[in-house]
């Protein structure tokens, strides 16, 4: 897919919060010794005061404040979650007005488990490719919810990023191409009234992750026609750092071009926010005229792909915290018990 | 403006009365100082009382404590409401009394100050307190009662080098005329390391930093010098003043000059033509010891940041140049906030007749006394010449 | 706090916004309906960097209602010379001391139970540090 005008990455901003639990700590509690080693060694938890929209919040004043954007031409905002501080309720209108670019503007909070963040982007690429609006503001940001001794638990992390999108003159990234692959596959999900996710365990892989990952990733591919050693950057959805691992060998990227990117091993799977997290880490690094694959996936099923090309506009584009800055503050809880009080997993009432 | 005299003063024990509410508690204390001056509701002529209070509203759902007392007190239909300048209430009831004799309008009035703060045991009494700071910036912010206090104390320290046991002397000098006040809620003791091995509350102010919750009300009756009779042992007000400053700490441009302690006490002294080193003692709205230490530097009693090293010397302990809170001040007698000021008068009455018994300051003829209310936002200052 | 009252408070609340006087040039938070340092009227909203310092501190160990302790308040000075209470966030009272650098960020203040509606406002956290900065050093 492509736009009418060309579109690209204004500013981008990142966040992690500062705490982290260690998988060890979690599995000293569910699981008997002698089991296999957790997915990653610790993972990123909110603090007391924190939910989907402050972080939103931070990342997005990253944002706007890298981009030589007028904040007041921001035409639209969306925030892709599945732990919305409220089920009926905006979390957009929240984070627009705490960003001061209310009220001429479109809002809403996306929802397709963990490629809510990328359709945000899709959106935003047609909103402002069209001409619609200036730049729209792209937010994928996640504090995953997990049952208490599930698979999940052990990797559920917290996090995300936000991109400003607008035109490619304005922007540090610019669009090449875009495709999204969805079927109706319900491999994860959370009912309506449901604290935690449900998820259809080894029908998450083969059937799920990776016939839509890879699907998106060839067709994208296609259409660009590029090759994976035409990239600098691959980035990914990283539920485990194996599933990246092993979609990015199948399509032919090798693991220095994924190893930027990957971003679970020190904070676990932010969901709505991971593959976006791991883009803004690449282009913390990213040099003028490099090509970034990226390539979301959201159970249920999808991914958004993505080509970027990266301007001469990078280098003046990243100041503020960049995702290492978050991902080296960090600050162990005092183990499980303080674990399961952040994350409003003790019953007090 | 005419000369106001104390003929009446008596109050309630301070402590948890559990089994008393605001009317008992508040018409014990009026009839006692109506009977202390000679007065009888109903018989005798009685043109208005005071209520100075803080919390009715916030904890005891009750406010029109003016109707409420007049009518447990026996004065119905007499002309009463309810005086709120947060912890300074008290002190701002008897200054409302003061003024409507002092103006000619009334020539017998009467200051009740009344707090019953143990009718909830919730989060509701922290929540009322902190109803005195700045409701948008500050109390809905989190900040507690005692945190901002905490906030004076911590940049005191900074500022002047004092460490936390630096300010044992006010809380040891409180309870050790406490001990000695039969009205008083502690009467016990405490040492300079009883006060350092007390919890911390809002890191650095430590318990025995703070005065403690509790109920109890003080009455004075007023009168012109034409209501003098000679059975009264008056007590005449040399000066009564009230000033205000931002109620929000982060708008003062010192955070360690009281303003409005500082204003209240320059325009009493100016009108009573007393100075600090007149005083014969002071009654401090001692609610933490860093509001002790402030309110002295307020008045005059040492330059800025330099109150702690004063106490160290024994200068506001008994027998010192100014021997302060000589019945037990807040911390010891108790803090039952919006009557506070009304007790600081009634102890200094009966300091300056001379009746204050083991706690009695000799030869005491003048006295000053300060209530606090808001971190300083609002203070009210007397002088008192017997 | 009341859902109105907070409503009103969106501004200052949300984005730290206070006022610069048309006349005299000085900044103020929170909002006043004159200028506090030469009583002009004419007051344009004025957004604060969200950067200060650590004025003063204390450790709130009983909260009031509304609030789930222990946390850490603070007196900041920003770096425009206004003052501004509010809590410290991702620090604990241990690390503070006066002086501290510290910015801006907008965090819960209130949570109305799991059913209820929840507070947003500003709160101040150690200057997050910065990777070029740490690897100079």
């Amino acid at each position: 897919m492509k736009p009418n005008r060309d579109v690209g990455i204004a500013g981008y901003g990142a966040y992690v919060p500062r705490l982290r639990v260690r998988t060890a700590d979690i599995s000293a509690t569910w699981r008997g010794r002698g089991g296999a080693a957790p997915a990653v060694a610790e993972k990123s938890v909110p603090g007391a005061d924190e939910d989907v929209v402050t972080m939103a919040i931070e990342a997005a004043r990253t944002a706007l404040d890298r981009a030589a954007v007028d904040p007041e031409t921001i035409g639209a905002v969306w925030v892709g979650t599945e732990s919305k501080p409220y089920a009926v309720k905006p979390s957009a209108t929240l984070v627009a007005e705490a960003l001061g670019i209310t009220p001429h503007t479109v809002a809403a909070d996306m929802e397709f488990a963990c490629k809510a963040g990328s359709e945000a982007m899709q959106a935003a690429v047609a909103f402002v490719g069209s001409g619609m609006v200036e730049a729209a503001l792209a937010i994928g940001m996640d504090t995953a919810q997990s049952k208490p001794g599930d698979a999940l638990e052990y990797t559920a992390g917290c996090g995300g990023a936000a991109y400003l999108f607008a035109p490619a003159d304005l922007s540090l990234a610019v669009v090449e191409a875009s495709v999204s692959y969805v079927t109706d596959t319900p491999d994860f999900f959370r009912r309506e009234t449901a604290h935690y996710p449900e998820h259809g365990s080894r029908f998450t892989g083969e059937p799920s992750y990776f016939r839509h990952t890879l699907a998106a990733s060839r067709r994208l591919l296609a259409e660009v026609g590029c090759a994976p050693a035409d990239f600098a950057h691959a980035v990914f959805h990283q539920p485990v750092p194996k599933f990246v691992e092993k979609a990015g060998a199948e399509l032919g990227f090798t693991r220095e071009q994924i190893r930027t990117g990957l971003v679970a091993p020190r904070m676990g799977n932010a969901y709505a926010g991971s593959s976006l997290l791991g883009l803004a880490a690449v282009l913390d690094v990213a040099r003028p005229g490099e090509r970034i694959f990226f390539c979301s996936y959201g159970s249920g099923a999808g991914s958004d792909a993505f080509c970027f090309r990266v301007t001469g506009r990078i280098e003046e584009s990243r100041h503020g915290a960049t995702v290492l800055d978050y991902l080296d503050r960090r600050r162990l809880v005092d183990g499980y018990g303080q674990y399961l009080r952040l994350r409003g997993k003790i019953r007090t009432a | 403006m005419k000369d106001v005299f104390i003929i009446g003063a008596a109050q309630t024990p301070v402590g948890e009365h559990w089994g008393l509410g605001l009317r008992e508690l508040g018409a014990t204390a009026i009839r006692a100082a109506l009977a202390d001056a000679g007065l009888e509701a109903g018989t005798d002529r009685i043109d208005a009382l005071f209520v100075g209070n803080m919390l009715g509203g916030a904890v005891n759902g009750q406010e029109n404590l003016g109707a409420l007392l007049a009518d447990a007190a026996g004065l119905l239909p007499i002309e009463a409401w309810k005086v709120e300048a947060a912890c300074a209430s008290g002190g701002a009831a008897v200054r409302a009394a003061a003024l409507a004799v002092a103006s000619g309008a009334q020539d017998v009035a009467v200051a009740v100050g009344i707090e019953k703060m143990t009718d909830t045991v919730s989060d509701r009494l922290a929540a009322g307190l902190a109803s005195a700071s700045d409701g948008d910036f500050e109390a809905s912010h989190g900040l507690s009662f005692t945190a901002l206090s905490a906030l004076l104390m911590r940049r005191y320290m900074h500022e002047t080098g004092a460490s936390r046991e630096d300010f044992a002397p006010f809380a040891v000098n409180a309870h050790a005329s406490a001990a000695k006040n039969a009205n008083a809620m502690f009467r016990e003791p405490i040492s300079v390391e009883d006060f350092l091995r007390s919890p911390l509350v809002a890191a650095p102010i430590g318990i025995l930093d703070a005065a403690p919750v509790c109920d109890g009300a003080a009455a004075v009756v007023l009168c012109s010098r034409e209501a003098l009779a000679a059975h009264h042992r008056p007590i005449r007000i040399a000066a009564s003043a009230a000033a205000t400053d931002t109620i929000g700490l982060a708008g003062r441009g010192d955070l360690l000059t009281l303003g409005a302690a500082r204003s209240s006490a320059e325009k009493a002294f100016a009108a009573s033509g007393f100075g600090p080193k007149d005083i014969h003692f002071f009654e401090a709205h001692d609610a933490f010891t860093i509001i002790t230490a402030l309110s002295l530097e307020a008045c005059g009693f040492a330059p800025r940041g330099e109150a702690l090293k004063r106490a160290a010397h024994g200068c506001f302990a008994v027998g010192g140049c100014v021997p302060l809170s000589t019945c037990g001040g807040l911390k010891g007698r108790g803090h039952p906030v919006g009557a506070s000021g009304t007790y600081q008068i009634v102890e200094a009455t009966a300091q300056l007749r001379g009746a204050a018994g083991a706690n009695q300051v000799p030869g005491a003829r003048v006295a000053l006394t300060q209530s606090i209310g808001g971190h300083g936002s609002i203070a009210v200052t007397h002088v008192l010449e017997g | 706090m009341d859902l109105p009252r907070y409503h009103r408070l969106t501004a200052p609340y949300y984005r730290l916004e206070g006022q610069r006087c048309a006349a005299c040039d000085a900044v103020q938070f929170p909002p006043r309906t004159s200028c506090g340092a030469c009583r002009g009227a004419d007051l344009k909203p004025y957004r604060f960097s969200g950067r200060g310092t650590v004025y003063s501190f204390a450790e709130v160990s009983q909260p009031p209602r509304g609030f789930v302790g222990p946390y850490v308040v603070a007196l900041v000075e920003l770096e425009e010379g206004v003052r501004v209470t509010a809590q410290l966030t991702d620090i604990s009272a241990e690390e503070v001391e006066i002086g501290l650098p510290v910015e801006m960020v907008t965090r819960r203040l209130q949570e109305k139970g799991p059913h209820g509606y929840l507070v947003y406002g500003y709160k101040f956290r150690p200057c997050l540090e910065r990777s070029a900065a740490r690897r100079a050093s």
